[in-house]
């Protein structure tokens, strides 16, 4: 028998190897690091951005007290994000499956194509469909939708719909290649079981999608509750999200244990939501 | 290099997959050895590289540029007059982030790759204090004494020993002149229903937070902090009702553009290249109570080397000639802290040279007033709670 390299018992370890190491420079010692800064606290008599380590657990409880409105805030507005990504994208993937015929691969490059430009461009370029110049605005005010004196940008509303835009490919790929994956088999067989349009769609279609709507749905959650450019350019003082107060804290008031104690809390408290959420959703719909 | 082609018994698709991975194969080498050769560069550098060069970190659009965007005319001049390789970045976005980029090297003493650097005076007084700087030798830069008076002895470097003004930056009141017409004079004339909800107000703390105190009739240069944080809290509640609809850097141009906002505490050298490129949209003015004026300073940081620090001045004696000050002043319409550039400027351009944002008079800068210099508690409670009033 001729003996291959694949046989040889340390090569699974090998193929690891630039995974692991990958991981542990860019992922586990960073994390050590932030660990170790979130319970330092300032030497006496130091200067700016000058701590020591004390072992200050405390550091936590006050971080999240202090900004427990940006914390709400910034899950709130996510939430609205996902459901927002979701009620576009799952319409959209289910006709891009179904109907689209030979415009399949074009809508999908056209879904895929913001991508192209950069995640800050296309921040900015909201800032222009929602401003004063942009055609929004006097539309909605000629309806009287809104007020004469009521703009669009720096609000909830502006920050909401950039997450929203900025995050619906990811919602739209994983529920398209699910829906795409449905025998039309199964839809042919419902119907011949006499279930109508809907019945069909809520029993045999929507079960058949629901490991791309978990998908999607966490893979537009855990970006947008971290995120903080759509805060920082379509917001206002008052739609500031955690992800700000974190870079606030870093760069501006220099105040690493903070924004190392906010950063772990987050990780935290993203982790225990999304655990609870795929424990209702069921694991085996990941897979 | 020679590269062996695939067999032509092989099919077309198959030879073109055969070639172009050896192509990229070729890449990696390259790549790799690109790196390794960058690599041993860096590890060499060492004084006799500097020798002939200067490196120079300065903020974005903050030096004449010529019109195809490529060369600076008067660093240009520069070299060709001291034979000195002048290696210019605008490396320099925000003063926080470029400590933080540079205070570990600094540190360990380590080559930051930058023989000048031009912080903001709070920033430039943390440099100073933490030992980051080079006294400057100032026998290489007779010029310094062009200095304006006024500019002489800030309380973060009383001898000037270790700094030198670049520019400087006044704030004051900005506004679209059309929601406008009648002007701003003062801070309350900001809060009228055609401004509701389209003000921002710089982040930069001290001047905000400057020009609100000074409205309220306090002496910025021995402020406390209740008084600050008094004003703080006018901020906040402004904030709060609605009146304030950011806190920004130098993105509220875009805004006042788009009109977005209609009035702005804001860089009065922003305002006048507003203003220019819109027709007159646009003015500023110092408060009656008073504005604030700040400036970016030449330091040398301590890991410069002994050539790299005589070039440093050599550069920095040569910026604080009237001529090449006025040059410069022409481009980046800041206040310029050289005696005498304003005559230059009558050459070269007699509008300019009347201008009171290049050339504040005497009665405006009576007018101005530099934030005091904060300990290192106060810098980081006072930010802490002005940035928890922009709702971080």
């Amino acid at each position: 028998m001729v003996k291959t390299g694949i046989s040889r018992p340390g090569t699974p370890y090998l193929l690891l190897l630039p995974g692991v190491a990958f991981l542990f420079t860019f992922f586990l010692w960073p994390i050590a690091n932030l660990a170790q800064t979130s319970t330092q606290t300032p030497i006496a008599g130091g200067d700016t951005g000058e701590y020591e380590q004390s072992l200050r657990w405390q550091n936590y409880i006050d971080a999240f007290l202090e900004n427990k409105e940006q914390f709400g805030r910034s899950f709130l507005y996510a939430a609205i994000a996902t459901l927002a990504a979701l009620a576009i994208a799952y319409p959209l993937a289910y006709a891009i499956a179904f109907k689209a015929g030979k415009m399949k691969n074009v809508l999908l490059v056209l879904v895929v194509a913001p991508f192209f430009t950069s995640f800050l461009l296309r921040t900015i370029a909201w800032k222009q469909i929602l401003g004063e110049q942009g055609f929004v605005v006097p539309v909605l005010r000629d309806l009287h939708i809104i007020s004469p004196a009521t703009t669009l940008t720096s609000s909830a509303f502006a920050v909401v719909a950039g997450m929203t835009y900025n995050f619906l490919p990811f919602m739209t790929l994983p529920i398209y290649a699910s829906i795409d994956r449905i025998d039309p088999r199964t839809l042919e067989a419902s119907g011949d079981l006499y279930a109508n349009g809907i019945t069909t769609f809520r029993k045999v279609t929507l079960p058949l999608s629901m490991p791309g709507v978990v998908a999607g749905t966490l893979l537009t959650f855990i970006p947008a509750a971290g995120d903080y450019v759509n805060a920082a350019i379509l917001g206002s003082p008052q739609t500031k999200m955690i992800g700000n107060v974190i870079e606030s804290r870093f760069f501006k008031v220099v105040d690493y244990p903070t924004a190392a104690a906010l950063s772990f809390t987050l990780m935290a408290a993203i982790l225990i939501l999304v655990t609870v959420y795929i424990r209702k959703a069921g694991t085996e719909e990941l897979v | 290099m020679a590269k062996a082609l695939p067999p032509k018994s092989l099919s077309p698709e198959a030879r073109s997959i055969l070639s172009s991975q050896i192509s990229r194969r070729a890449v990696f080498a390259g790549v790799g050895a690109a790196a390794g050769v960058t690599a041993l560069a860096s590890c060499g550098s060492g004084s006799s590289d500097a020798a002939s060069t200067v490196r120079w970190a300065n903020w974005t659009l903050y030096l004449d540029v010529d019109e195809a965007g490529t060369s600076y005319p008067t660093l240009q001049a520069f070299e060709e007059q001291f034979g000195i390789t002048a290696v210019y970045t605008e490396d320099i976005n925000d003063n926080d982030e470029f400590f933080g980029k540079v205070q570990g090297q600094l540190k360990l003493g380590e080559d930051i790759g930058y023989d000048i650097i031009t912080p903001t005076d709070w920033m430039a007084g943390r440099f100073i204090r933490l030992g980051y700087t080079q006294k400057f030798d100032k026998a290489n830069i007779p010029n310094a004494k062009n200095l304006l008076p006024t500019l002489a002895s800030p309380s973060f470097d009383p001898n000037r020993d270790n700094s030198l003004t670049y520019q400087s930056i006044m704030a004051g009141l900005g506004w679209n002149t059309t929601v406008n017409p009648k002007g701003l004079k003062a801070i309350d004339d900001l809060w009228t229903p055609a401004n509701k909800g389209k003000i921002i107000v710089l982040s930069e703390m001290r001047d905000t937070i400057g020009v609100i105190l000074l409205s309220q009739g306090v002496d910025i240069t021995t402020v406390t902090e209740d008084q600050f944080m008094n004003a703080v809290d006018f901020l906040q509640g402004k904030i709060n009702d609605g009146w304030i609809r950011g806190v920004k850097g130098n993105e509220y141009k875009e805004d006042l553009i788009s009109g977005d906002a209609t009035a702005v505490i804001a860089w009065a050298g922003d305002l006048f290249q507003l203003s220019n490129e819109n027709e007159g949209k646009f003015d500023f003015a110092i408060p009656e109570s008073g504005g604030t004026i700040s400036g970016d300073n030449f330091l040398i940081p301590s890991t410069a080397t002994a050539e790299g620090k005589k070039n440093a001045e050599t550069l920095i004696n040569y910026y604080y000639d009237p001529a090449i000050a006025a040059e410069v002043a022409a481009y980046v319409n800041y206040v310029t802290p050289v005696m005498g550039a304003q005559e230059e400027m009558e050459k070269i351009d007699p509008v300019l040279a009347k201008s009171e944002y290049i050339f504040p008079t005497e009665k405006t800068m009576s007018r101005l007033n530099v934030f005091k210099a904060l300990t290192p508690t106060e810098e980081s409670t006072w930010t802490e709670a002005f940035q928890k009033a922009a709702g971080n």
